[in-house]
């Protein structure tokens, strides 16, 4: 599994029909029979490659801010306002700048983008995205010849974002990456989801993706892109630098100290789905392992 | 009404289950219906362990010896949650594969010190009738004290187990602390009569 194009995958509600329709026809009992005994069941290929559920991706999140429990970001994010919001692009560079969410949407144009998520406990899903490469965002500015890394900042507001209220992590949520990872063209803005507009408990208005990588280093809600010179300490490094280490690509190889990595749970697969193996980067290595030859991934996990 | 507590009791321990059914039922067990279930009887294991440690104490702020007789059905509740949530673990996660189970015991801290945990419960289980009290004498009692450190077994599992000890492992592990503290205190009070 590389790359989705949209014409590969099949859209929720079509999907469903086809099932109901095999179903309803009653055509091979004895090979659906079969192919719900899970070791028996070798095609899941295809299963890791089904679009999530608009409802599962909205309702199940890790987003700290708004609380610890995965349902908790979908509850206590609704009355979040994303408006007006600024993001500024600055440090390291010639000229700092400040842009508005409606500059950016004028400015660049969202396609639809489809990649598998994997979080670091284990669990994934397949999100279309809407967005537009980081890259286009950062060619915005020119960067000195310093910077060597890119930093980002989640907004910081306790007032609506009860979870800050409490120091779960240093707040304001941060993350970073290397300046070739955050050119690389998978790296993506995110501004909407399944077509639509980025629901708040998905990092609304605008978040980044890195599909090669483990969720946590997708930051959500950003106000600040900063360019450095030293590698930025992310919130997950500063709480556990043993666990969370900068570059967290997805690797089956590498456990995390507390559980494996070598398997995931797909999300919305059911009680009798079995785990499937991790691929390394996510598979997307074809796109990404160029960025880190010659490097040890176990110890630059 | 006081014949009829030990069957309310009872009853009303069986909640976990009603709860699950209904969710598996209904299906609401949501998007990772596994580890809902897994985390569900971990949950309720460490509640009931809380439980059972509470009896004591209660009978002491209540001076009521009524509490004593729920102690043993709030014991073996708590094994039967925790073989349930070991069995989920086992067979619905890892569908009785040993070897990354295997793996994950010895190498993973979390999975480590709970499966004691469970190991620990075993004999307190087989030794809990009344005719293995007579028969163990002032050895039951030093036996069943190893509840103490299944308690914090099981609150550091969930703690490790855990991104960030807010808010749940907290809350546990303070419970468990203040039923705790009550030992120390009736110990001493003890060596004071």
């Amino acid at each position: 599994m590389i790359k989705f194009k949209n014409s590969e995958i099949t859209p929720e509600n079509i999907y469903k029909k086809r099932r109901s329709f095999i179903k309803s026809v009653g055509l091979g009992a004895s090979t659906l029979a079969m192919s719900s005994i899970p070791f028996l069941n070798k095609s899941l290929a295809s299963e890791r490659d089904k679009l999530t559920s608009y409802k599962d991706i909205t309702t199940y999140n890790n987003y700290y801010e708004f609380g610890t429990s995965k349902s908790d970001p979908y509850r206590n994010s609704q009355i979040f306002k994303t408006t007006p919001w600024d993001i500024a692009i600055e440090g390291e560079v010639e000229k700092p700048i400040k842009l508005s969410m409606e500059e950016i949407s004028e400015m660049f144009i969202s396609e639809e983008r489809i990649y598998r998520l994997r979080c670091v406990e284990g669990w994934s899903m397949v999100i279309p995205w809407m967005g537009f490469s980081l890259s286009k965002l950062l060619s915005k500015v020119n960067p000195t010849n310093k910077a060597k890394f890119v930093e980002f900042e989640s907004v910081y507001d306790p007032a609506q974002m009860k979870g800050q209220r409490y120091p779960v992590l240093n707040w304001p949520y941060n993350e970073g990456l290397r300046i070739d990872e955050a050119m690389h063209p998978l790296t993506t803005v995110v501004t909407g989801l399944y077509g639509k507009k980025l629901p708040n408990q998905n990092g609304a208005p605008l978040r980044i993706f890195i599909p090669w990588k483990y969720g946590f280093k997708s930051a959500k809600a950003i106000v600040k892109i900063k360019f450095v010179e030293n590698m930025p300490t992310s919130s997950w490094m500063w709480a556990s630098p043993r666990e969370y280490g900068f570059y967290s690509n997805v690797n089956p190889n590498v456990d995390h100290p507390r559980w494996s990595q070598a398997t995931e749970r797909i999300i919305g697969e059911g009680v009798w789905a079995p785990r499937v193996k991790t691929l390394m980067f996510n598979g997307y290595g074809d796109e990404v392992a160029s960025l880190y030859s010659g490097m040890d991934l176990k110890k630059n996990f | 009404m006081r014949r009829y507590s030990k069957t309310l009791v009872f009853f009303l321990s069986l909640w976990p289950i009603y709860v699950i059914s209904y969710q598996i039922i209904f299906n609401q067990l949501g998007p990772e219906p596994v580890d809902r279930i897994i985390n569900h009887f971990g949950e309720w294991t460490l509640i009931f362990i809380l439980l059972t440690l509470s009896m004591t104490p209660l009978k002491q702020i209540t001076k009521s010896v009524e509490w004593i007789k729920f102690r043993r059905m709030l014991g073996l509740f708590t094994f039967f949650y925790a073989s349930i949530h070991m069995l989920s673990y086992v067979g619905l996660d890892y569908r009785f594969d040993f070897e990354p189970l295997i793996n994950d015991v010895l190498k993973k801290k979390f999975i480590f010190i709970g499966f004691s945990a469970w190991l620990l419960l075993i004999p307190l289980a087989i030794t809990s009738s009344e005719r293995m009290v007579r028969l163990l004498k002032q050895n039951w009692k030093k036996i069943h004290r190893l509840i103490y450190i299944i308690g914090i077994f099981g609150v550091l599992h969930y703690i490790w187990l855990s991104k960030t000890i807010f808010f749940k492992p907290l809350i546990f592990l303070i419970l468990l602390i203040v039923l705790l503290l009550f030992r120390i205190k009736i110990t001493k009070s003890a060596f004071k009569i």
